[in-house]
């Protein structure tokens, strides 16, 4: 049973189109990445789901249309934004705050995830005294602490050097087969999205449309090693021909 | 506070071995001196110039506070505001003063008004262009977590437009007891204007002078409260600073 589902969404921005024909699903407790080159119109997706802005076709959320857009995403920007101004503790309890729930309350539901998050001690300090890695996993503990449907992630990190990101996307594969959130996640990083992912939607360059709906069948908790990364590695080179040999365009090849 | 030293020092030997005579350049010392000699006719004019300075910015304030929050939510206001804030600042204080005094008296209104003049515009434009600065992803961000308008304002855009807000306020209050002392010279009872002006037509340059050392000690302490008040309002930016060494990203 498909809990997001789109069909057939399009948007464009002042006659230029942007995102041509998307159709995809998100199963309950299910990792689905969109995976395409920069520029694509991946943000334009989420900012669809976010209600930022609106495109034609059909968004469904358990088979209902999207209408409340708050209600069923807790969303990840690209960079962490995190409130400079506001504690760790307190940038973390943003959401519940938004929902109208008591600082209090919003804390004492917060502070127990801090040590699952590798943050521990650091509630009192501010963002500008964190490295780059914990500020991300600060900014994904506002996300999950929303306790919404479904997890938006927009190239969480992408702003990450190479060896934290890695160890990050780790941790976050981690705390998914523990939390089993329904993710979606967008990047332009092939590992990334092989190592996370259930399933990967590959975009074409602007207009955006699905070329391939990737399963990924690697087992968890997924690895560096073994065969499992030979197999991986496998998949990322066969992604990678379809990103950057494009024609011709096989338009909707499910498998 | 070196180069203070010399200046003064400089001053110092050309009053005394130039031969220009004290009714002309009084030497540092001199001043100190009469202003010493002085000093309660000083305090007792520097009150009301005090008075006009705080009164006076408390209105600008509260007028650049309320104006920046309305052109924030309702954005044509802003340019049909904005160039009549402009003109604004192009009247000459000299022109505008002794007309703000002829129309409303010796009393206090006019000083606080001409402070609230010179000191409103610098303000407003740092509030306004604070609120503009807020991270895109931020107020994407409440969006999507449900936050209507002025939860947005309030959780996100008042908030960035604090470090603007405390650079606009440094300018403004180096302006406020200028424009003080303008209002009182035009006409007033008392002040430190006033007290300039007939200090000047008495032949007294020393005493001018030292009115002048008020009205600078003054214009100091009140940026120094500024900078004071910065660093409460803004814990953040120290704590960020501190550990920077830890490895900025981005």
């Amino acid at each position: 049973m498909s809990r997001l589902e789109l069909r057939h969404v399009r948007k464009a921005f002042g006659g230029l189109d942007v995102l041509a024909d998307i159709s995809l699903s998100v199963g309950a407790s299910e990792f689905v990445s969109i995976l395409g080159p920069s520029g694509a119109g991946k943000s334009t997706l989420f900012q669809l789901l976010t209600g930022a802005e609106h495109g034609e076709g059909e968004m469904l959320f358990d088979g209902a249309p999207l209408d409340d857009h708050g209600r069923h995403f807790a969303f990840m920007p690209q960079c962490d934004a995190l409130m400079p101004w506001r504690r760790i503790l307190n940038n973390a309890t943003l959401g519940l705050e938004v929902q109208g729930i008591r600082r209090k309350a919003a804390r004492a539901r917060v502070a127990p995830l801090f040590a699952e998050f590798g943050l521990a001690g650091f509630e009192r300090h501010f963002p500008a005294q964190l490295s780059g890695g914990m500020r991300q996993r600060a900014a994904l503990l506002r996300t999950v602490v929303q306790e919404r449907d479904m997890l938006l992630l927009d190239e969480p990190f992408g702003a990450l050097d190479a060896l934290t990101r890695t160890a990050m996307q780790r941790w976050l594969e981690q705390m998914w087969r523990h939390h089993r959130w329904t993710a979606l996640l967008i990047t332009h990083d092939v590992r990334e999205a092989v190592f996370l992912s259930d399933r990967i939607y590959v975009l074409s360059a602007r207009p955006a449309r699905i070329v391939r709906e990737i399963k990924v069948p690697l087992p968890r908790p997924r690895s560096l090693g073994g065969d499992a990364a030979r197999q991986a590695s496998a998949l990322e080179a066969e992604i990678l021909d379809i990103i950057l040999n494009p024609n011709p365009p096989k338009g909707h090849d499910h498998d | 506070m070196i180069s203070v030293g010399l200046l003064l020092l400089v001053w110092e030997l050309c009053a005394t071995y130039s031969g220009i005579k004290p009714t002309i350049l009084p030497a540092p010392s001199r001043v100190f001196e009469q202003a010493m000699l002085n000093r309660e006719a000083l305090v007792d004019n520097a009150i009301p110039t005090i008075r006009a300075t705080l009164l006076g910015f408390a209105c600008s304030l509260s007028a650049a506070f309320a104006l920046s929050m309305l052109v924030d939510f309702f954005l044509p206001l802003r340019r049909a505001l904005f160039p009549v804030f402009i003109v604004s600042q192009t009247l000459p204080l000299v022109a505008i003063a002794p007309l703000v005094v002829l129309w409303f008296g010796f009393g206090l209104a006019p000083k606080i008004m001409l402070v609230a003049l010179v000191t409103f515009f610098p303000m407003l434009v740092a509030l306004v262009e604070g609120y503009e600065a807020t991270e895109a992803e931020i107020g994407q961000m409440l969006r999507a977590m449900g936050a209507g308008r002025w939860r947005i304002f309030v959780l996100a855009r008042l908030p960035s437009a604090l470090p603007y807000f405390f650079a606009g306020l440094r300018i403004s209050i180096t302006y406020a007891v200028v424009g003080a002392i303008f209002a009182e010279y035009a006409g007033a009872a008392k002040g430190l204007g006033i007290y300039m002006l007939n200090a000047k037509n008495n032949f007294r340059p020393d005493l001018v002078l030292a009115a002048v050392g008020v009205s600078a000690a003054l214009t100091l302490v009140l940026f120094g409260l500024t900078v004071l008040l910065q660093r409460l309002a803004m814990p953040w930016e120290r704590a960020g600073k501190e550990s920077a060494g830890k490895g900025p990203w981005r």
